[in-house]
């Protein structure tokens, strides 16, 4: 029977079916610092040890300081973020788990890490307590955030009690438009089918526009899968994925590498499979996006304006129009490209990568950010990451921009380190969500992608590339 | 994990769509390594006037006294209505140990994300959904309602509606059975199944 490529990675994982759930193996737990101390004082107290050692890899990313970080963990300012890293690198110590440490070059964002290391591979079950674990699907992995006391159960015994999602496809077909990146088109289908949109399915990115994005931009795609409420966002396995894992520290060699792409070339779903839903998208409708609200699904075109609730039909729609406005401190009909910004951030799980550090230098070179610009930050997602921008010089564009480059790690994404955004501050920024105070209590988030954020650092203001 | 069979409460109606993770519990919160004591920061930045951080004092904070959960007549309430796409966002399961913690044992909304809708059965916590127009109902009835898990009933004041729960988790949850403990059970199963997958995919 023809079979989709959720259906089958869940089927080559199935250890055993009850009626409505079945126990699956994972292949790959990765673990950061917030949403695992919980997890290993559980396993401690239980007197349970790691069901499979090498089935997880640990990075500390949310709370790691951006800035200079010599002093290593114990230089950490304040207490209960060095506290936290310091819990999960005892715990790995421990429990005999592999960590890359937060003063090692390869440290950096887990969802960054996992494919950059070849830790992530096609065909793979992958979890971790991150909802942005989607990312991984990018590779033809089936990959999902779970919360902490499943944590606990995957170390405890390699497996996951699920149930199966729907399937559904979302097709993009065409060429870009200029300027238009995988997050515009990310941003552009939450605001289509909303944040709600993916509830209960798998997501499966198909069509020659899907095909023509780098892996880099299929990971930032099934990034924000979760932000359309999916839990897992895939794309079929071609010559690009194995191309990019082709070589990585913990990819396979010689024979085995054989074997594994024999079998990665499987991992696409059949002709004639079914999906649940199938939803298509021109390329050619997808303009440079930008958020106005409190939610993913509140984007507009960055040429658009702020919707007006009196024009809403929906009376939940308008309320919810209505609260975002008064929160964010924007009128209903402005122009988004008439509005300033204090702060920019170019980083986090969806926009760290070395094309997106590229992407935002391209824009930025020979000029500088505007004077109402108090901070731009450029974090890369791993320090592998900001050596190449080093060694290709776009940390310089950066710095000469005014911008300051820095250590990698999660950083303004979610502002548990020092990075936030202070009450009543406006920033641009490539990451995932703009939910009330996600960056900062009382600050507004505006979701848009590196190239916008570049351009709109040096105009002040929302804007296109000029 | 705590049993969850039946309980009888007044509700604390939350009538806003899109709550997502981080408005339950705030991010500075997620840095506590301990699963308890989250209850007095749940909704913070709704509750509570000024910034919170860990290790304040909550006792001695200014509360917002619009916010639903300050309101005299929603004290003590064990169950939480809400709308549309209830827990979206962030996949920490912060957010249900912090309703937990609050008191509340059941949340009803017409959707919920699909994480924290997992999370909540990890805890003892009831996720049920109900179609708009039950929502509405619900929102506008005053008193205590009764919550039946083996019935898959909700009664307010004689009416009556239904639920959807799996059977398994229903039977976890009734039953209050740790999860890791069941998967142990089969021991067996999953090294057998090591054995062949490793064959199978030997690269791994």
């Amino acid at each position: 029977m023809a079979q989709t490529l959720y259906d089958k990675l869940m089927a080559a994982h199935v250890v055993r079916e009850e009626a409505t759930t079945a126990l699956i193996y994972i292949d790959l737990q990765l673990i950061h610092e917030v949403t695992s101390p919980q997890a290993f004082e559980g396993l401690e107290i239980a007197g349970r040890k790691p069901w499979r050692l090498d089935a997880n890899l640990a990075v500390p990313d949310h709370n790691v300081p951006t800035t200079e970080r010599s002093s290593g963990v114990a230089g950490i300012e304040d207490p209960i973020s060095k506290l936290q890293i310091e819990t999960l690198d005892k715990n790995c110590a421990v429990f005999g788990i592999n960590e890359i440490t937060m003063n090692d070059i390869r440290q950096g964002i887990v969802h960054v890490v996992g494919p950059e290391q070849g830790a992530t591979l096609p065909g793979m079950s992958i979890v971790c307590g991150d909802s942005h674990t989607s990312t991984h699907g990018a590779l033809g992995a089936l990959a999902f955030g779970i919360g902490t006391s499943e944590v606990e159960h995957v170390l405890a015994t390699g497996c996951l009690w699920q149930s199966k999602s729907k399937n559904l496809k979302i097709e993009v077909s065409g060429e870009l438009n200029e300027f238009v990146s995988a997050k515009d088109v990310a941003l552009y289908i939450i605001g289509q089918i909303g944040t709600a949109g993916g509830t209960g399915y798998a997501i499966e990115f198909a069509g020659t526009t899907i095909q023509d994005l780098s892996i880099e931009g299929r990971m930032t795609l099934c990034n924000m899968a979760i932000e359309a409420g999916a839990r897992v966002g895939m794309v079929a396995v071609d010559d690009k994925t194995i191309e990019y894992v082709k070589g990585r520290p913990m990819a396979p060699t010689g024979d085995k590498w054989d074997k594994a792409v024999e079998y990665w070339h499987t991992l696409h779903s059949d002709e004639g499979a079914h999906f649940d839903q199938i939803i298509s998208f021109n390329a050619k409708d997808i303009k440079p996006q930008v958020t106005w609200g409190t939610s993913p699904e509140m984007v507009i075109g960055l040429d658009g304006t702020v919707p007006d609730p009196d024009k809403e039909t929906d009376p939940v729609k308008a309320e919810s129009i209505r609260t975002a406005l008064s929160y964010i401190h924007l009128k209903a009909n402005t122009p988004i490209n008439t509005v300033n910004i204090d702060k920019v951030f170019i980083g986090s799980c969806t926009n760290s990568r070395i094309e997106d550090l590229r992407a935002a230098a391209a824009v930025t070179k020979g000029k500088h950010i505007a004077d109402n610009i108090k901070l731009a930050l450029v974090v890369p997602g791993s320090g592998l990451i900001k050596k190449q921008a080093e060694d290709e010089g776009l940390d310089k564009i950066f710095t000469d921009a005014g911008f300051e480059w820095r250590e990698a790690g999660c950083s303004m994404c979610l502002a548990m380190n020092a990075d936030k955004l202070e009450p009543g501050e406006r920033c641009a920024s490539t990451s995932n969500r703009n939910f009330e105070g996600r960056q900062g209590q009382g600050s507004f988030t505006h979701l848009v992608s590196p190239a916008i954020a570049a351009a709109s650092a040096i105009a002040g203001h929302f804007s296109e590339v000029n | 994990m705590q049993k969850f069979t039946t309980i009888t409460s007044i509700t604390a109606p939350l009538d806003r769509a899109n709550i997502d993770t981080d408005a339950i519990i705030p991010k500075q919160f997620l840095k506590s390594i301990k699963r308890s004591g989250f209850g007095p920061n749940l909704f913070d930045e709704w509750r509570y006037l000024n910034h919170g951080e860990v290790g304040m004092d909550n006792s001695k904070r200014p509360i917002n006294k619009d916010f639903v959960l300050n309101q005299p007549e929603y004290q003590g309430a064990q169950i939480l209505l809400a709308r549309e796409n209830f827990g979206c966002g962030s996949s920490r399961e912060h957010a249900p140990w912090a309703l937990e913690d609050y008191g509340f044992k059941a949340i009803i909304a017409p959707s919920f994300a699909d994480i924290f809708y997992n999370n909540c059965f990890k805890n003892g916590l009831l996720p049920i959904v109900q179609n708009n127009n039950v929502m509405d109902e619900l929102f506008g009835f005053k008193g205590e309602i009764t919550i039946d898990l083996k019935s898959q009933s909700i009664d307010a004041n004689g009416k009556k509606y239904t639920f959807e729960v799996d059977a398994e988790r229903k039977r976890r949850l009734l039953n209050g059975l740790d999860d890791i403990d069941l998967t142990l059970q089969y021991t067996d199963d999953i090294k057998a199944f090591e054995k062949n997958y490793f064959k199978t995919y030997s690269w791994l």
